[in-house]
Formats: structure tokens, C-alpha cells, sequence
């Protein structure tokens, strides 16, 4: 009887589950298996826009039919031949590494400060962190347009102070995206960070201090050790969807801030290339797997440590 | 005494960089010049021009009826997801479900959109179903991508959750059904909140994803803001971008207040229960 009620409850189980795991298998899983097949399709000027990988060929002299599986590979290869692409992914790293660096320069102090107030600060701390994710992302950016632009506030205070004399325009270029950047996922690194600082044992620090070691020294060898994993998934956080970024570098950066975001937009949305739309995303998605994977098993085991 | 000196100076630095720009979209907004970043006197007549426009409005309303309905739908898997991650130990299949949760949290935008745009055109195609793009498919996209955050939210407050109130309720005969619906869902019902405020938010926001899977006729308010952003910056926007803002800030401060009240209240009750027994 328990055994019959222990498996009605497995059974009721299994249903609850099904309901997401089918949403994110058709929704999630499928999508990607779909990119992969048109990546793999030809462009033509049809409705939609390519030409079907599996095709049944009637003969109607010879009363047969065929089945025809199309595979072409040179949208992949035009990929690899051609220097835009390349430089495109390349840049994009650079990009990425560059923000990444620069929210871990800036987020740590701040993560570090926050776990180390006293503790009923804490969360209001914390909260002036998060506040501005709940803003919207495009009007942050937007943000930035005015204080970059030639004339704008930056421009406006270097020539009061008489630093320069010539109008001074940081927006449209490299500098402009890595500053919007850094500023919209600062709060996806400080989280992570200020999450594993907090947990931090204080008696450790003052452990090495009672044996004699500085400050510094404290910091290097038991802090920032300990503190690795919070690094990592930050850092991660912030790296992998800033490798696709298309917003910011399309309203901060110039028109030759290329970035595979970009490439696969115009790909799709202006040249109505939907093949080799779907090859440049699947190659960029083959590159972030790795760090994609790293970040899964970190996320689970910060969840388990939880517990 | 030092190092604590430079670490305020750090954080001050970093809240300011944070807010220094929210702070200047808001004033501008009340600027009489067109010139967006020239002083021209106090001004309301940005937001007078704003009411008065009727795509940017309409585009609005398309979003706040997106946001709505997909949080919710996001907090009902998500909800169902980190329940499962959570409690149901190991089934077959976890690792790969662990994996579709977490990776739309970093999944580059334009991936997703495209994606999910192909397989609605192939589904079309296949059997008939969604009939064009528009306000179904946004949802079921945003949907999609949000739920990972409900459930990563759900999943940590049922980890950092002692288990044992579900374990007596079930050991005093009650079916599982009862035992989420009258112990579990009231403890996260905070997470519950946060999480569909978050969804909500995240849907709001969303330019890139929106932008692949609508149809003609179905522009959201980031696609307005958007491609009118493109073309420089109107203090049109500004208005709208502290409108918005208002409105976060609000929905964020009720909402705490709400949980801390809660929280408040729970203390109470656990005092009142340690002091009958």
C-alpha cells in the first residue's frame, strides 16, 4: 500500500517536472538544433529565406520519389575565409576580457567593503548595488549618450576646466563601450563577489594577523584564495554575454566597433541572410560552451554550498 | 584604519559611478532646451509631448501587457523548476534540465532571438502554429529566458530552507499537493515575489530578443526607444526613462515594504509559539 501511495507520489513528481523540462526542451533545447540545421541551409529569396535541407524529388516520367538531403558548409567556410568574421570574434574577446577586467578592478573593493560593514548595513549596501539592474539596461546606455557626446558633460567639464580647448567626444568608440559595459553588468560581478565575501570567516584574517602577517600579505594569501570561486563566477556572469553584446556597441560604439553581436544583426536583420546568420551564432555559441559549462558547474556548487 | 578609509573611497566611487548617470537622465528631462545637455530653464513639457504620443503609448501598453503576462507564466515553471532542482534529489534527466536552466542566464541575447525566431518559423511552416509573429511569440520568448531566473531564485531559498516543515507536514499524512501549497509556497512566497517583479522587469527591458521574434505591427517600447535612441538622444526620452524609473522605484519600495512587514510578522508568531509552548 505505502509503495503504491510512494510511487503515485513519484508519478505526480514526474508530471511536475514534465511541464518545464518540455517548455525549455521545445523551447530552448529544439531552437538550437534548428539554428544548427539552416546554419548547414542555402540562402535564397523565398519565404522564409532558405532553402529546405530535406526535400522529397518527384520523377513523374520515371514514377519515383526521391529524397534529397541538402548539407552545405559554405556558409562555415565563409566564416573561416573571410577576415570580418574573424576579426569580429576576435574583437568581441577583447571587448569582453577588457569589461570583464575592468568590473572585477571596480567591484571587488566595493563587494569587499560591503562584506566587511557591520552587518545591519549590509543590505541597504547591497541594494544600492542592485537598484540600477532593475532600471532598464537600453535607457542606462542611453545615459551615456549624453555625458560622451561632443558637448555633453564630460565634454562640457574638460573644457571648463581648461583641460582642452577643441570639442572632446569619447562616444563612438572603443572607450564609450567599454565604459557602458562596465557600467551595466558591474552588479552581475559585485553579487557573486560580495556572496562568497560575506560568507568569509573573519577569524581566519585575524588569525594570520596574531602569527604576524600584513595586511597585504593576509589578503593575498587567505582572502582572495578564498574568494576564488565568487571570482570566477563573476567574472563569467560578465564575460559570456558581453562576448554577444549588440546594444551597447551599437549605440556607444563606432561604426568600425566591430563585434560578432553586431555581425550577426546585420547578417540577419539587413542583408536577410538567415544561413549565415545561424552559422555565425552557432560558431559563437561552440565558442562559449566551454566557459558556458565552467560557469554551470560553479553556479552548482555555490547552490549546494548553500545548504 | 587605512585600508577601511580606501575601501569607502572605493565604494563611494563605485555608487557614484552607478548613479552619477540616473542622476543627469533625470535632471535633463526637466530641461526647457532641446539641447539636451544646455541648461534652458525648469521645464515640464517633455512629459506634456510624451502623453501626447500616441505610437510611443501604444508601444507602452503592448509591453506592460507582455511583461505581465509572461512574468507570470516565468513564475509558474520557474517556480516548478527550482522546486524540482531543489527537493526531488536526483531524477533522470536533472543534469540536462540543470543545464537548460541555468544557461539562458548567459546566453547572449542574439543567440536566443534568433533561435527562437527559427523555430517559430519552422513550427509555422510544420504545423500551421503560431499564425505569424506578434504578442504570442514575445511572450513565450520572454517567457523562456526569465523563467531561469525565477528558478535560480526559487531553487537558492528552498536550498537555504530547512526541510524539516515539509517533512512533518508529510510525516502527519498530508499528500504532497497539500504540503507545497500550504507549507512551501507561503515560506517562498517572498521569492516568489522577487522573482516575478525580476521577470517583469527583465521583460520590460528586453530590445534584442523582442526584436527577432515580433511581427509587423507588434513593436514593443525598447524597440521605439530603441531605434529613436539611434538617431541621438531626445529629451522625450529622458521623460519617459524617469517616468519609468518612478514607477521601478516605487514597485521596489512597496514590495520591501510588504516583505520586511512579513518578516516582522513572522518573528512575532515564532515568539508567540516559543512562549504558548
Amino acid at each position: 500500500m505505502i509503495d503504491l501511495l510512494r510511487r503515485i507520489g513519484l508519478w505526480g513528481r514526474g508530471v511536475v517536472v514534465a511541464i518545464p523540462y518540455l517548455w525549455l526542451l521545445l523551447f530552448f533545447l529544439v531552437p538550437f538544433l534548428i539554428v544548427f540545421g539552416i546554419s548547414l541551409s542555402e540562402a535564397m529569396l523565398a519565404q522564409p529565406p532558405y532553402a529546405p535541407l530535406v526535400d522529397w524529388l518527384v520523377d513523374e516520367d520515371a514514377g519515383t520519389t526521391k529524397l534529397q538531403i541538402l548539407l552545405n558548409l559554405s556558409n562555415y567556410l565563409r566564416l573561416g575565409g573571410d577576415d570580418l568574421y574573424i576579426l569580429a570574434y576576435l574583437n568581441s574577446v577583447k571587448i569582453a576580457l577588457v569589461t570583464t577586467v575592468c568590473c572585477l578592478l571596480l567591484g571587488y573593493p566595493m563587494a569587499y567593503a560591503i562584506a566587511r560593514a557591520e552587518p545591519a548595513k549590509r543590505g541597504p549596501l547591497m541594494m544600492l548595488v542592485i537598484l540600477p539592474f532593475w532600471t532598464s539596461f537600453l535607457i542606462r546606455i542611453y545615459a551615456w549618450i549624453g555625458i560622451l557626446k561632443a558637448n555633453g558633460v564630460v565634454d562640457n567639464l574638460l573644457q571648463w576646466t581648461g583641460l582642452t580647448t577643441e570639442p572632446f567626444e569619447l562616444l563612438y568608440s572603443d572607450w564609450a563601450v567599454y565604459i557602458g559595459m562596465t557600467y551595466c553588468y558591474l552588479p552581475f560581478m559585485v553579487l557573486p563577489l560580495y556572496a562568497t565575501l560575506e560568507k568569509l570567516d573573519p577569524t581566519l584574517l585575524e588569525a594570520a594577523a596574531d602569527l604576524g602577517c600584513r595586511p597585504w600579505k593576509a589578503f593575498l594569501t587567505v582572502t582572495l584564495p578564498l574568494s576564488l570561486p565568487g571570482i570566477i563566477a563573476g567574472s563569467l556572469l560578465v564575460f559570456i554575454p558581453s562576448v554577444g553584446e549588440f546594444v551597447t556597441p551599437e549605440l556607444l560604439g563606432g561604426p568600425d566597433t566591430l563585434m560578432i553581436g553586431r555581425v550577426l544583426w546585420n547578417e540577419f536583420f539587413a542583408n536577410r541572410d538567415w544561413p549565415v546568420a545561424s552559422a555565425v551564432a552557432i560558431a559563437l555559441l561552440l565558442f562559449l560552451v566551454v566557459p558556458i559549462m565552467v560557469f554551470q558547474h560553479v553556479q552548482g556548487r555555490q547552490t549546494e554550498a548553500g545548504r | 584604519m587605512m585600508r577601511m578609509g580606501k575601501l569607502a573611497w572605493a565604494l563611494w566611487f563605485g555608487y557614484a559611478f552607478l548613479y552619477v548617470p540616473i542622476a543627469l537622465l533625470i535632471l535633463y528631462s526637466f530641461n526647457e532646451s532641446r539641447l539636451v545637455t544646455v541648461w534652458g530653464g525648469f521645464s515640464t513639457k517633455w512629459y506634456t509631448e510624451l502623453l501626447q504620443n500616441d505610437q510611443l503609448l501604444g508601444a507602452a501598453w503592448l509591453s506592460l501587457q507582455v511583461a505581465a503576462m509572461s512574468a507570470t507564466a516565468s513564475v509558474v515553471l520557474g517556480t516548478v523548476a527550482g522546486l524540482a532542482l531543489a527537493r526531488f534529489g536526483r531524477f533522470r534527466g536533472r543534469t540536462l534540465f540543470g543545464g537548460m536552466i541555468t544557461a539562458p542566464l548567459v546566453m547572449p541575447e542574439v543567440i536566443t532571438g534568433l533561435s527562437l525566431l527559427l523555430l517559430f518559423v519552422a513550427l509555422e511552416q510544420a504545423i500551421g502554429w503560431p499564425d505569424g509573429r506578434g504578442m504570442t511569440t514575445i511572450t513565450i520568448a520572454h517567457t523562456t529566458f526569465t523563467m531561469a531566473y525565477v528558478a535560480v531564485i526559487i531553487q537558492s531559498r528552498l536550498v537555504s530552507l530547512d526541510e524539516s516543515l515539509e517533512e512533518a507536514a508529510m510525516d502527519l499524512g498530508a499528500r504532497p499537493a497539500k504540503v507545497f501549497f500550504v507549507i512551501t509556497l507561503p515560506i517562498i512566497a517572498p521569492a516568489i515575489v522577487s522573482g516575478w517583479l525580476l521577470a517583469f522587469t527583465l521583460s520590460l527591458d528586453d530590445v534584442v530578443v523582442a526584436s527577432f521574434v515580433s511581427g509587423p505591427g507588434s513593436t514593443t517600447l525598447p524597440m521605439v526607444i530603441f531605434s529613436s535612441v539611434k538617431f541621438g538622444i531626445s529629451p522625450q526620452i529622458n521623460a519617459l526613462a524617469t517616468l519609468m524609473m518612478v514607477v521601478v522605484a516605487t514597485g521596489i519600495f512597496i514590495a520591501s515594504l510588504v516583505m520586511a512587514r512579513q518578516e516582522r510578522q513572522k518573528k512575532r508568531d515564532e515568539q508567540m509559539a516559543v512562549q504558548g509552548g
